[in-house]
Parts: structure tokens; sequence; C-alpha cells
């Protein structure tokens, strides 16, 4: 149900309600101000309040690729968007219920996105004539009727944060800039979270300067005060834990779980791991994070450019670490040499492509799925890679580790493709145990292996069930021995350029990468009935789920399914694609996934597109997927 | 330390024989490089580590062949990246010595970038640039160090870019070894790889080397017994910088600007000469006795430049990962659980 300020209650239609703490079901927020207003910290630290409480929750940021852009402006304004449920959601939301807005421009930026009867949290002081002007308002929309279908709150944030830590003594500016601390602890009491997290985060953040700390804390409280007696907000709300499945969970974002994953995998491995990289967003922070687990026997190399990265990271693999690098898309065109050597040389490495908009520099820190060619193909000569890409920020820990898995024990590259999205977006995590993870342990070669028992070690010489080659690492005695990128003889290793060698290497490259063993892909379809497949890949996971189940809801059979697993695709995906009357495939791309889909397994896969540099929402794909499955039901 | 610490010693004595791979070699004949592939296999031996714990490098071009004919762990990478795999194979491997075989075109043009951020950054590898001023594998088109105004296939009017000095290059990089040597003086060459291969930290060697095919006769003035005499000048450390025929010996002085000079030792004060010290860490010193010659080959300066010792990127890279694991053991599930947690 829907109340007046645009919450989904459990029960009680609007205005019958006489008691001031309302229960939802979920809440979506959305903290948008100027790029140097902390908008990102604030909704990180209502996030962590939120997981704290045991919500479910998924995020979404949203910020400009300028670090700073000019104040006061559209195109400086970031935000960060928080969805939390007492069930177990897919999104980020599509349409924020509540929008905290820190300046004209965040009100601007934002409005379209708000549904009638949203609720509109403005920091009244930076509608000056001047802030109103750069963004185009003749006129307040304070005072005008523009805001007249939402329930709009107007507080002096400014000056309330002002007069909250003038004791501690700070600047005029410097306590002006605690202002994102008031907001959160306005919409901390609004929500009724927890606070010690954020008391303790605030004191151990700026423990080096406690007068921050302190003036901090000040206006985080300031603002849960303000909310508890201004009579304006005569309402708080309720937000239950969600009955997830039992244990104990964190929340993660997409980089920090694929930093995890990246480390796990180092670990069950037992091997050293090697990050070469160069900065690049939305990427750099998988390096950052990697960064501080040298006591992993995690090795982080800042290399000189993308190239000199994945070099770094071919020969760390070559010496028998599991050499990784990190990237997006621009990124990824510059090593895509390397990683043609790497299949050459057929030694494990792991290529992560953090996606963003494209092409060239596009737009780096908006979500885009458009790499999907360029890891498939994007390399001269027939040149297999193995791709696989998670579906949500906590699946970025199990697709890294599984990455890990097939390059290891098939001796080759493999590309994981993140996104913007995935990266930076956040949700509660599992937190597995370390014990039940996959073993991932590989052996050297340590004896020669020549079939025609001349005592000599056959590089290229295989595993026959995997195809796999032998991995003899320098410093073995006896196992010498010469790779490269020219083309070799099948077990021998030598240089061939012999055609029909070169003919059955090149098979053998495609057969070794068709066979790798993945799972089966399931099917959703809960009532069985379906006529209709939607089948996606990557981070539209959530948003395609969140509009499966409203089209359940009202009666219309659908089937679901994700593909994990680009390069070789499951088994059964065939069988299950022909299974249906329809499958559409949403993408953020051009239809780069329907397109293969088309020409793989000769069926009529329908595509919708969008690359707008956000993720669908549910809404929109719903609106897609009912026309389909009326149009097959008619 | 050495550039060899942390390399296991050998336990049998080598000869050149065990380090010749059973792959054919198929430079064209009379090229340099067979000189040199001689000089290394011949000389590894004595370096006295273990065959199994050598590695080279290579790019792509005709001197990028060389692993393939030495019977030690190699990789024939790809254009101008060799520098980016030995650096990351030498960081996580202390116990391996690894070699980098350029070229001209291969470590000065595609691969110049990571050239000089490897030498900037002292990574443990020794960086053999094999320089005949040509492209040969691509049939002859000029190359960074080709002469201004070189005729070939792709500059029929003559080639109009400066030419790269490598030394002068690798001193602005900051390298803490420079020398240069002849393929065709073995007793030198063998002499300056010994030298490179003992020091820790990035070494870079540029050889002079004869393309036959395409640039043949470029290093002919150093070949020629009374030519040489007279251009070469042979540096060693804490001796005065003297050359030339017993009749007509030339010394090297500072001249009132600053700058070193050639002149006739006979008209010049013996407490006047520059007296070469491989050892000091400014580089200007060495980068102006590297300006003495040019393409010209008039005088021609070989031997070591500078021989410094700094702290090597992977020494250090490593001692960060033991100094992280002594104070904070690796506890995975300790990792992934972080501080923030809820229950269900």
């Amino acid at each position: 149900m829907v109340a007046t300020n645009g919450q989904r209650t459990e029960s009680d239609p609007e205005g019958q309600q006489p008691d001031t703490l309302r229960k939802v079901n979920r809440v979506v927020i959305r903290f948008a101000g100027d790029s140097g207003d902390g908008m990102q910290l604030t909704g990180d630290r209502f996030t962590s309040e939120a997981a704290a409480f045991g919500n479910d929750l998924a995020t979404l940021p949203n910020y400009p690729a300028e670090i700073r852009a000019p104040a006061g402006t559209l195109p400086g304004v970031s935000s960060f968007q928080l969805h939390f449920a007492d069930y177990d959601i897919l999104t980020p939301g599509d349409r924020p219920d509540v929008l905290v807005a820190m300046n004209p421009a965040a009100l601007k930026a934002n409005l379209g996105d708000l549904p009638a009867g949203a609720t509109v949290v403005v920091n009244t002081d930076e509608f000056t004539k001047r802030n109103l002007k750069k963004v185009g308002y003749e006129q307040s929309p304070l005072e005008t009727d523009e805001l007249e279908r939402f329930t709009v709150h107007r507080v002096a944030m400014s000056e309330l944060t002002k007069g909250a830590v003038a004791e501690t003594g700070l600047t005029r500016k410097e306590a002006e800039r605690c202002k994102n601390m008031f907001a959160l602890g306005l919409l901390s009491w609004m929500y009724h979270r927890p606070t010690d997290n954020t008391e303790r985060f605030l004191r151990e953040k700026f423990s080096g300067k406690p007068q921050v700390a302190e003036a901090n804390l000040l206006a985080f409280r300031a603002g849960w005060n303000y909310g508890e007696t201004t009579e304006s907000f005569a309402v708080a709300y309720e937000v239950e834990p969600a009955s997830l499945p039992e244990g104990t969970y964190r929340q993660v974002t997409g980089n920090l779980a694929l930093a995890y994953g990246l480390v796990a995998a180092g670990q069950r491995s037992e091997l050293p791991v090697f990050l070469g990289s160069y900065p690049i967003t939305p990427a750099s922070d998988v390096l950052h994070e990697m960064a501080k687990h040298k006591n992993f026997g995690v090795t982080t190399f800042q290399a000189e450019d993308e190239i000199a990265g994945v070099g770094a990271a071919l020969g760390a693999s070559f010496g028998g670490s599991l050499g990784v690098t990190t990237t997006s898309g621009p990124g990824l065109a510059l090593k895509s040499e390397t990683i043609g050597l790497a299949v050459a040389l057929e030694l494990p490495m792991l290529i992560c492509d953090i996606q963003r908009g494209g092409p060239s520099t596009g737009l780096p820190t908006k979500t885009e799925q458009a790499d999907l060619l360029q890891a498939l193909y994007g390399r001269n000569g027939e040149s297999p890679v193995p791709v696989l890409a998670p579906r949500s920020p906590a699946d970025c820990f199990d697709i890294a580790m599984d990455a890990a898995r097939i390059a290891l024990t098939y001796r080759t590259p493999v590309l994981l493709l993140s996104d913007g999205a995935t990266a930076n977006g956040s949700e509660p995590w599992l937190i597995p145990d370390v014990s039940e993870l996959p073993d991932l342990r590989v052996s050297f070669a340590d004896s020669p292996n020549a079939p025609d028992g001349s005592e000599e070690f056959w590089p290229y010489q295989r595993d026959p069930r995997t195809l796999a080659r032998e991995w003899a690492v320098p410093g073995t005695p006896g196992l010498e021995h010469r790779v490269g990128g020219l083309e070799k003889l099948d077990g021998k290793g030598s240089i061939s350029y012999d055609p029909d060698n070169h003919d059955a290497m090149v098979r053998l490259r495609q057969r070794r990468i068709d066979g790798i063993e993945v799972p089966d892909v399931p099917v959703e379809d809960p009532d069985g009935d379906a006529r209709v497949l939607v089948l996606g890949w990557g981070s539209s996971y959530g948003p395609i789920g969140a509009a499966c189940r409203r089209l359940r809801a009202r009666g219309m059979p659908v089937a679901q399914t994700h593909l994990r697993h680009l390069n070789p695709m499951p088994g059964n995906l065939g069988e299950v694609l022909r299974r249906y009357d329809r499958v559409v495939v949403p993408e953020m791309n051009m239809g780069q996934l329907a397109m293969l889909l088309r020409s793989r397994y000769l069926v009529d896969a329908q595509s919708y597109t969008k690359v707008a540099g956000l993720p669908f929402q549910a809404e929109e794909l719903e609106n897609v997927l009912s026309d389909v499955v009326q149009g097959v039901e008619l | 330390m050495g550039g060899l610490a942390g390399v296991p010693a050998a336990d049998e004595e080598y000869s050149a024989k065990d380090f010749t791979s059973d792959q054919e070699v198929r430079w064209c004949p009379g090229c340099g490089d067979y000189a040199v592939l001689a000089a290394v296999r011949g000389f590894l031996p004595e370096l006295g580590i273990k065959r199994e714990n050598t590695v080279f490098v290579s790019g792509i071009g005709c001197s990028a062949r060389f692993p393939y004919y030495m019977n030690t762990y190699g990789m024939h990478s790809i254009h101008g990246r060799a520098p980016t795999i030995a650096t990351g194979l030498a960081t996580t491997r202390p116990d391996l010595s690894v070699w980098v075989v350029t070229g001209d075109g291969d470590g000065l043009s595609i691969g110049g970038n990571h050239l000089i951020h490897a030498l900037r950054r002292n990574v443990n590898i020794t960086v053999l640039l094999f320089n005949n001023r040509i492209y040969g594998l691509t049939k002859g088109q000029y190359s960074p160090t080709s002469d201004q105004g070189m005729v070939t296939k792709s500059t029929p009017a003559g080639s109009l870019d400066t030419p790269f000095n490598p030394v002068s290059l690798a001193l602005g990089a900051e390298a803490g070894f420079v020398a240069r040597t002849l393929d065709s003086d073995r007793a030198h060459l063998t002499e300056t790889l010994r030298a490179a291969a003992q020091h820790r930290g990035s070494a870079l060697v540029e050889i002079y080397q004869n393309c036959p095919i395409f640039n043949d006769g470029a290093f002919d003035v150093l070949k020629d017994a009374d030519e040489k005499q007279r251009r070469l000048i042979q540096l060693r450390h804490g001796e005065p910088v003297t050359f030339g025929p017993e009749d007509e010996r030339f010394g090297v002085v500072r001249d009132e600007r600053g700058e070193l000079r050639v002149a006739k030792l006979a008209e010049v004060d013996e407490r006047d000469l520059v007296v070469h010290d491989a050892q000091r860490a400014d580089t200007s010193h060495a980068f102006a006795l590297s300006r003495l010659g040019g393409q010209d080959l008039d005088p021609t300066v070989t031997g070591v430049f500078r021989a410094v010792d700094r702290p090597t990127y992977d020494d250090q890279a490593r001692q960060q990962l033991d100094e992280a694991a002594q104070q904070r053991p690796a506890d995975l599930q300790q990792l992934l659980t972080g501080r923030d947690t809820w229950t269900i």
C-alpha cells in the first residue's frame, strides 16, 4: 500500500494512524548534494545503520567524474540512493520515497525521479538567490507550487549545524561542513536507525582531529534531536529487520567483495597473489583494497600504464603466482595484446574489467555492460577466453573464486566483467565459512613428461581431461623451457609454422575453453507455466528479478534466468531457451548478448536495451515484460 | 648485496654447451647477435648460479629470438613489453636471475615507456639492448637510433627523427647501472655483462651490433684497428679518461663552461684530466660522458658509465610483505568477517 508520503505501509490507510511511529516494509532514500557535501559518506553511513539493524538493502551511488565540479551547479551534484526493507530486495529502488536535497542543484537534478507523495527534505540555507540562479531558478521552488505534490520539510541545516557545533570553536566554514552529519542524524531519527556504529565511526575517522570528531558528533545528534523535537516531523517510520537466510552478515560493495575474493583465491590456492594495475575509475578501489592485504602474500604493483600492469601480472604467473590485473573498458582495450599472449602461453591469469560507459573515455563514473564483445572477441586471431560476470555486489566474491578456479584448472587467462553499479553498490553478504570455500590448490610440474621417453620436458603436453598444459615454474631443475607468442608445436612446444599444427592448435585452444565445466543455469519459474523467459547477465539481475516478481504478483507468469558464465555458456542453455515461446534479453548495451544467443542457438531472442549510464528500473522492465507476456497470451 | 644474491648456487660446473638449447639459431649469417649469444653462453657458467634459476625474457625483433637459443627458462613475449613481464617475475621471485633481451626498436620505440620506468623503479633485472640502428625483422625501416637523414624503405627522402642516445636516456631515467659495449669485442662484452649481472637493481647494457643485411657496416669504424684506436674510449672507474694511439693520445677535460671535451694529451695538464667515477650518486658526470660521442661514433665511449647501488623495487616490495606478515597474521575468516556484522 502507498501512504501519502509515498512509503509502503503494511496496513492502516492513510491518515488513520494516530501514533507517531508507523511501520513500513521498505523505503528508498536518496541523499543529494554538491560533490563536496559528503553525500557518499552520508549514504554509506546510513547504509551501515540499516545493515546493522538487519534490513536487507541495496545501494546506488551516483557521482560526477569531476572531483569538484563548480559548487552549486547541476554537473556537480552527487547522490547516493539506498533501498532498505524488511524482506529480501533486489534493487536499489526505482524512485526515492525520500529525497534529501542539500542545495537547489540537488533538488532540481533529482526532482524528476520522485513519485507523487514523496518526502523532500531541503536545506533552506542553500536556497540563496545566487545558488538558485546557478541552476536557472527564477524563483525559489520552495515558494512556488512546484513542490505541491510532495511533503516538503524545510530545514535550515547549515545554520542549525553551525549553532550546534559552535562550542567546538571550529571556523564557520569548518562547522558548516558537518551539515551532512546533521542530515544523517535527522534521517536516522526518521527511520529509527541505531546510531552507535555511526558515533563510533566518526570518532575513529577523525581520531587524529578530536575537535572535528566532536563537531561531527554534535551535528549528528543535533539532526536526531531536531527530528524528535520539531513538530514538522510528527511521524517516524520503522522498517523491521528482514528475514534473510540464517547466518552472519556484513555489508559489502562489489569492489570490496571482488578484492576479498582475490585474496581468498590466493589463500585457497596457496599461491602468492600479484596484482598489476593502473588507476582507472571505477576499478581503482580494488587496487586500494588489495594493497592493504600484504600480510596475505598479496603484492600490488601500480604500473606505469595498463599494459605494464597486465604484463607484470603475466610475468608473475609465469613465475608461479596468481597474476591478476584490474581495469575498466579503456584499459581492457590496452591490455588485449597481452591477454592474447597469455592465451598463447596457456598460463593462468585474471583480468577484471569493471565496466563503465563507453566508447572511449565515455562515462567514467556511470555503469554500462557494453564490454561483453570486447571481452569475448577483442583480440587478434582466434583467442578464446573464459568470461564470467557477477550478478550483484556480494556475488563478486564467488565470481572471483570461480574465475580463479577456471584459470588455475585450465591454465588460461579469465575475464571477469563487473560494472560500475555492481562495483560501488552494496548489499548484505552472508559471510562464508572459510573452511567451506573451494580448494584451489594446484601442482606444478616437477619432472620430465615427454611421451617418447626422452627425459625431456614438453611444455605443451596436456592433461587429457582438461587439456591444460603443465605449469613448470622457473627454478625447477631439468624442466628448462621457452614459451612465447609464436605458434607452438603441440606437445613439444617448439616454434612451429606447420599449417596442420596451427589448425590443430587453434581448435585445441578453443576446445579447451569450450570444455570448461560450468554449472547448468537454473530457471526461476515458480508457477511453472510461463511462456516468456527473461534472460540477463551481470548487474541487471536485480531489476529483472524485481520486475518478474511484480509481474507474478499481477498474475502474469514469467520465467527468469541469469548468466554468470558467458564463455563457455552453461550446457543446458540451448534447451532452456527453446523451452519458451518468447525470450527477452534486457541489456545495458545495444544487444550484445542477444546477438550471441541468436547466432549460437538460433532462437528469436528479443533484445531490450538501455545505455543511459544507470541501471534498469524495475518499473520499466515490468512494463516491457508485461507487454511481451500479454502479447504471448493473446 | 650483489645482483645474484638470493639466486641458488650451482652444484655442478657448467660449460657454454649447458646453456645451449636444441633450437637451431636462425639469425642471418654475419649477424652481430651470434657474437652476443656466444659471449652470454660462454660467461653464464662463470656466474655460478643454477641454470634453472636463470630466465631470459624478450619482446619482438631479431634480438627477441635470443631466449629460444638459451637452455634456461625463457619467454619470447610481445613487442616492447619484456620489461613489464620481467618486473612481475623479478618482484615475485627473488631466487631468479632475470634478463631482458631487447633491441633499439623494441626497447626504445614501442617499449620505451616500460624501459624508462623499469630503470627508474630499479627492479633487479639486467637489460641487454642490442642496438643495430635499424629495424631488421620488418626488413629495414629506420629505428629510434638511426642516423638523421637515413634513407630506408619507409624514409625514401631521408629520416627526419633525431636519434636517441640510449645511454643518455637510461641515465636520464636514473638507472643504477648503465654501460655500453660492442658485439665485436668479446672480452669487453663479457667483462661488461659480468659487471651488469653482479649489480643489484636495473642494469642496462647497450651493445652496438651490426646488421649485415639492412645496416651493414654501421659500426665498421670501430672494427678497423686504426680507427678503433683513434675513437674508442674505454671507461675505467677511478682512472683518467684517456684514449688514442700511442703517438697521439687524447684525454677528456672539462672546459671553462663546465662541459667535457676531448683534448690532445700533450696539450693539457694531467691534473685537468677527468677521472671517471662510476659510483657518483649524481648522474651528471656519467651523462656528460655519454654526450661525448654521438651518432658519428667519434669518439665512442664504452664501459660502465654508472654503477650506483640504491634500494631495489623488488627487494622493498618483498620487505613490505614480510613486515606485514609479521605484524598481522593472515586470518582470512577474520578479514571476511570484518567488524560490523549482524546475525540472523
